[in-house]
């Protein structure tokens, strides 16, 4: 016998004693041995080393050789390579390489061969502890949310309760920025958002979905009944049909249609978790069945991605600047902070949750001027204080070309960085002086637009640039959500990137920003964000290729279905079968030119939707089409994956119930994105990476979305694949593996404790401040590792993304793709919105303008409705008679000029649909503008579903389906014209509504 | 013998409701034996932010009022309640029995703050017991404490010399002392709810062109008592805080270059007054 033949007898000999071992010292292992009878075979190709492995009745028997039946086998090319491969500690890699090449092979009954791999796999699991026991008798884990990390208290199996993380003197200490002889320092502790601290109320809800269900007048093999989608109800069926269902549906389709009929839709974010994410686990089970994908527009960053990136560029972060260092310079050099539509109070940073809130006292402490730009007195400036302008939705870009008109007419501006760093000044000055049109743009010219007074702009103005000031635009600072949502978003975002180059951004206390991002933590430990794609092997639709695909070897995974639909077109792609769209594609400036349409050439119709959750009638645009897609034998299959019975869940044929994070095993870091938001953790006080346990077990008969991937893979003989044998815990272990934290912590004491605070940076180490080796002509030095080197134009690291290089006033990008479109010319020019006040005939019928932000209390349409605690927050939802209505506010006098009185139930409503709400009469908004937020997870009509009144509260039904440009596709939710009344009590819509003149008297 | 004392400051809180919410995830769903019963899914707000707008468009502000269980010292519910059934303990916290209580209505009725709650399906009174158990437990710190993003909710265990001498220092005082419950709840910046605000704009002819009018004086008095003064800032603003609700107020502009103004008003709200539009000297 060679060596590699006998070290692999002994290797295999050893597996037979370790597996015995093991249940000898675990009972739930030993449990597992009575799950199946089988015979696993491991074998060499030449059939000269083999074992095989009896499970019989609980026990384990194991011989020498071949086995005459075994039920599966396991096969290596070679003893050596096989004695390599299986010698611990494994090599990751190189048993990918075995299984990529071939050299690694498995063949039998997925059942059959799933169950002994994820047995062999489980065996270092065994016995590992996790959480810490309380005084109170409760155990003490870690999960994570989309606003926040969470201490999780479990007793006798179920959560008591969940508290934010509170540091200790074991954890690494916090950073201190020195600025004006004073330090700063934030307080111990991980923030965390309301619609997290809600969350035990949205697990034990009366709303989960606790069985599969099928539609009671759906059958697969007979009468479908699309038409009743959203009426009827559903019945309890097993797993195993409700699988079984899916499963032969998706044979089905591509059998009968062929390449495309599947659709895959998931909403913008999931629970949190590298592993049983959207971008991880969905995406390797849909890549491996071949799916039409939904192109997510940038929606919270519209004018930023299709309208800055082509001054500046900065494609992969969708337009927004690099952030590094800037809460350090602004405390430390800025006189002025401009919020422009930016209320990060009330959007927490996305992920962040009140991480930035403490920061922010500090510009109250230090006496910083404030103004806050935004149609409502919004929760940071109710906070912070500070001069209020509230231009007309939609308006804002006037507002900063006026601005800009003072700075030229006065000189109030930079004169040497735009000389030096930028092109294209001249031909925007003549614009902005009203040298090429006759108009100047002066605040005179902008009140009339605006509403704002020209002497207030003028003193904006000249205070802004005469003081060091940092402008802090969306809740990010450097863009999202808010006025780039609207169809003026473009111009807004344009403008405003015009403004940063006129003051020199990169100048210390010049940048943009609201002390949200860029603190000094260590963004060189390597922890992958979930857009690093997790499990997914996906090489092409996630940012796993950057990092995580060399440190967490993984088989890849390639969706073979070319053909997409824009999110936004969804409904047309159904009802319509055809659809166009422009991608979000971050590689370039230019990747957001490259148009596509539906059906892609030799594709098949969508045939079947997989939905994941339930978002879409709260958060897209104009979306009673959205309901009335799915109510059609158009569309043969809908199956929702979804943890509650909510939104659109209600139009599924078949519901999978999903459990939360709280009920699975993931890892994962606070507000840890990568991808477009890559080093969002800077908007952390703290780095905290996170094991997230599996606090209690799944309600019901939930199971978690990993699980659910696994077993419906199973059914299409691909579970090896979709899981190379692993539970999803080994994948969580193996995800710590690819990170830096085995340098810093154990993987026992990580496990035990549940998170790791990753040190700060000495302060000698910290990150240069960003763009100011633009603003000093040196090469790029912040760890930012786009754009891409082809990008540069000349020398790599030198300058721009940008044609030549510098800031472009006049945009080469756009110059080249189409110099004369009227609504992104090559230079920002304002063009009134085709939804607003100068939309003189749908104005005189629909006189209120409806900005609908992200909301405050909730995430898309998490921890909203569900019976969770929030909706007894009066500013989320307001109970009338026994319901929870979405809140609407209306400034105080154009609600009594409507008879309206506070809490009064109203109809808000547009010639697209008509909504319910409770209103809320104020102040914090200036006559004509209404107020309310997207993303109600509440979709209840009060007739048939797509034609009544919706009593939920997504005001989505009334935002345009129109894109906020043609030739770009994003949303324009924020234009918006409405007419609000008391609600009559009728369910039905009115085809037509008269001219507001009318319904007013 | 130190006792437990919270401080709101109505200044920097912003209503972001995470002490209601931890709150309720507290005590919803679960029992702490002679602490408290589980509070209702829905409709009980143990923890409650009241709100007040200042002001009207384009000048306003918002003030948050969080109110609860004050734990006063001399408590009218110990004294609705029969066979003792609302207890005081030495380090201050009030709490209810919820066996004792059951069926005691009047222990919620005698509460002037309000703050405590009937339930319905219980049948009895409830209030948020100072996370009572937790303390007990060894926690150091209210959930609301622990969870607030602003410090504007503090739990302090002081002797009662010493919380006087920190509610000097830092200007807190009970919300209605004039119930005379002495309430361990203390507030930082009460003024700002209970107090009104006035605030306008000053602007006039620059060199031809109406122009915010910054650093301009202004003062405000009532019967010939001077009872504020302020400088309006960049865009001409000012604001008065602090007012009672009264009549005859007369508020005066001067600034350089300018004729003199007054306005005189009543104070029936909180009030912007616009826009002050100067005339040159």
């Amino acid at each position: 016998m060679r060596a590699g033949e006998l070290k692999l007898s002994i290797l295999l000999f050893g597996l037979a004693q370790a597996l015995r071992f093991n249940a000898r010292c675990h009972p739930q292992f030993a449990q597992r041995f009575k799950e199946r009878n089988l015979v696993a075979q491991i074998r060499t190709m030449d059939r000269r080393v083999g074992r095989w492995y009896e499970f019989k009745d609980g026990k384990l028997n194991s011989g020498r050789g071949l086995h005459a039946k075994p039920d599966m086998s396991i096969v290596f090319t070679t003893a050596q390579r096989a004695a390599d491969l299986l010698t611990p500690p494994i090599n990751q890699l190189e048993q990918i390489e075995a299984i990529k090449n071939f050299n690694l092979m498995m063949d039998g009954p997925e059942d059959v061969t799933l169950w002994f791999t994820q047995t062999v796999m489980m065996m270092p699991t065994l016995g590992w502890d996790y959480g810490i026991d309380q005084p109170d008798g409760t155990r003490r884990f870690v999960s994570h949310t989309n606003g926040g990390p969470l201490f999780v208290y479990v007793k006798d199996g179920k959560i008591v309760r969940m508290t934010p993380i509170e540091f200790t003197d074991e954890d690494a200490p916090s950073w201190v920025i020195k600025a004006r002889g004073r330090s700063f320092t934030p307080p111990r502790k991980a923030t965390i958002a309301p619609h997290t601290q809600c969350q035990k109320t949205t697990l034990y809800s009366p709303d989960r979905l606790l069985y599969p269900m099928k539609r009671v007048d759906f059958d697969p093999n007979g009468n479908r009944n699309c038409q009743n989608r959203g009426v009827s109800g559903y019945e309890r069926i097993s797993w195993d049909e409700a699988l079984g269902i899916v499963a032969s549906e998706i044979k089905r389709v591509k059998r009968d249609f062929g390449q495309g009929a599947i659709m895959l839709n998931h909403g913008s974010h999931h629970t949190w978790g590298n592993i049983g994410y959207y971008l991880s686990a969905a995406y390797k089970l849909f890549n491996a069945i071949g799916h039409t994908h939904v192109i997510h527009n940038p929606d919270s960053w519209e004018g930023w991605y299709w309208g800055a990136t082509h001054h500046f560029g900065y494609s992969m972060r969708l337009g927004q600047t690099e952030t590094y260092s800037c809460v350090e310079d602004l405390l430390k050099e800025a006189e002025m902070v401009v919020f422009w539509s930016a209320d990060p109070e009330a959007t927490s940073g996305s992920y962040a949750a009140f991480e930035g809130t403490s920061r922010r006292m500090w510009l109250k402490e230090l006496g910083i001027e404030i103004v806050h730009i935004d149609p409502y007195y919004n929760h940071t400036a109710g906070l912070l204080g500070g001069k209020w302008l509230a231009p007309k939705p939609g308006t804002d870009a006037a507002l900063a070309m006026a601005i800009a008109q003072v700075w030229m007419a006065e000189g109030l501006y930079d004169k040497d960085y735009v000389a030096k760093r930028c092109v294209g000044f001249d031909v925007w000055a003549d614009y902005i002086m009203g040298k090429e049109d006759g108009v100047a743009k002066t605040p005179e010219w902008q009140e009339s637009e605006t509403g704002i007074p020209a002497r207030e702009v003028r003193a904006l103005a000249r205070q802004w640039g005469k003081k060091k000031t940092y402008l802090g635009a969306g809740g990010w600072g450097n863009g999202h959500g808010g006025a780039c949502r609207s169809a003026t978003g473009i111009q807004w975002a344009r403008a405003l990137a015009c403004l940063m180059a006129m003051q020199g951004m990169g100048r210390p206390g010049v940048n943009y920003g609201h002390l949200q991002w860029g603190t000094p933590i260590d963004v060189r430990f390597y922890f992958p964000g979930y857009a690093d794609g997790g499990m997914s092997g996906d090489l092409e639709g996630t940012g796993i290729a950057i990092n995580l695909y060399q440190r967490m070897p993984q088989l890849p995974s390639f969706n073979p279905t070319a053909q997409k639909i824009p999110r936004l077109r969804i409904p047309e792609a159904i009802l319509e079968g055809k659809a166009e769209g422009y991608p979000w594609n971050g590689k370039t400036i230019e990747g957001q030119f490259q148009k596509f349409s539906y059906p892609q050439a030799g594709h098949a119709l969508v045939q079947m939707i997989y939905k994941y959750g339930g978002a879409s009638i709260g958060t897209m645009t104009d979306t009673n089409r959205y309901v009335k897609a799915y109510r059609t034998d158009k569309l043969p299959f809908v199956v929702n994956q979804s943890i509650w019975f909510e939104g659109e869940a209600k139009f599924a044929d078949i519901l999978l119930p999903a459990c939360t994070q709280f009920e699975r095993w993931d890892i994962s870091e606070f507000g840890g994105t990568g991808g477009y938001a890559l080093h969002g953790q800077t908007q952390m006080n703290h780095r905290v990476a996170l094991v997230q346990h599996k606090c209690i077990e799944p309600l019901g008969e939930s199971k978690s979305d990993y699980q659910i991937f696994l077993e419906l893979a199973q059914r299409l003989g691909l579970s090896a694949y979709f899981s190379e044998g692993m539970t999803e815990l080994n994948w969580v272990k193996r995800c710590f593996d690819a990170s830096d934290l085995p340098k810093h912590i154990s993987w026992k004491e990580f496990l035990k404790r549940g998170y790791f605070v990753i040190p700060p940076l000495e302060e000698e180490r910290r990150d240069p401040v960003a763009m100011r080796w633009f603003y000093e002509g040196r090469k790029k030095d912040v760890p930012e590792p786009h754009p891409l080197p082809g990008d540069y134009t000349e020398t790599f690291l030198e300058g721009l993304q940008t044609q030549s290089g510098k800031f472009e006033f006049e945009c080469s990008s756009l110059k080249r793709f189409d110099a004369n479109d009227p609504e992104r010319p090559p230079i920002v020019k304002y063009l009134a919105s085709w939804e607003g006040p100068q939309a003189k005939e749908l104005y005189d019928r629909y006189p209120l303008q409806l900005i609908s932000p992200h909301p405050r209390f909730s995430y898309h349409t998490m921890s909203d409705g569900k019976d969770s605690a929030v909706n007894d927050i009066r500013e989320h939802r307001m109970r009338v008679n026994g319901y929870d209505y979405w809140v609407i506010r209306i400034n105080a006098d154009d609600g009594r000029a409507r008879g309206l009185k506070e809490g009064d139930l109203i109809r808000m409503f547009n010639d697209r649909g008509a909504v319910v709400g409770a209103a809320h009469l104020t102040q914090r908004l200036p006559r004509g503008v209404v107020h309310s937020y997207e993303s109600s997870a509440v979709y209840d009509p009060a007739g048939e579903p797509g034609y009544s009144v919706d009593r939920g509260g997504c005001v989505n039904q009334l935002t345009p389906r129109r894109s906020i440009a043609a030739k770009v596709t994003g949303t324009a939710a924020n234009s918006c014209l409405v007419e609000i009344e008391p609600w009559d009590g009728k369910g039905e819509l009115r085809p037509k509504t008269q001219p507001a003149s009318a319904a007013r008297a | 013998m130190s006792k437990w004392n919270l401080i709101i400051d109505v200044a920097k809180c912003f209503n972001c409701n995470l002490c209601a919410l931890a709150c309720h995830d507290e005590y919803y769903d679960n029992d702490f034996p002679g602490v408290a019963a589980s509070m209702p899914r829905r409709g009980h707000r143990w923890i409650e932010i009241h709100q007040k707008e200042r002001g009207q468009y384009p000048m306003v502000d918002v003030v948050y009022l969080p109110v609860t269980c004050n734990h006063c010292d001399e408590p009218p519910c110990q004294k609705a309640a029969t066979n003792g059934a609302v207890t005081k303990r030495a380090d201050g916290i009030v709490l209810i029995d919820p066996v004792k209580a059951k069926g005691q209505e009047a222990i919620a009725e005698a509460c002037p703050y309000k703050a405590v709650f009937w339930n319905d399906e219980t049948n009895i009174p409830q209030i948020w017991p100072f996370d009572a158990h937790l303390l007990d437990s060894g926690w150091t710190k209210t959930r609301g404490t622990q969870v607030c993003p602003t410090q504007a909710m503090r739990s302090v265990k002081l002797d009662d010399r010493a919380m006087r001498d920190l509610a000097t220092q830092e200007k807190l005082e009970p919300l209605h002392p004039e119930f005379g419950t002495k309430p361990r709840v203390w507030y930082k910046n009460l003024a700002r709810w209970q107090k009104a605000l006035v605030g306008g704009t000053v602007a006039g002819p620059i060199k031809g062109v109406v122009e915010c009018v910054a650093g301009a004086r202004v003062s405000l008095e009532r019967e010939g008592q001077k009872l504020g003064e302020a400088l309006t800032d960049t865009f001409g603003d000012f604001r008065l805080d602090g007012l009672d609700l009264a009549g005859g107020y007369r508020l005066s502009v001067s600034a350089p270059g300018f004729a003199d103004q007054a306005v005189a008003f009543d104070l029936t709200d909180s009030t912007y007054l616009g826009t002050i539009t100067l005339v040159g000297r």
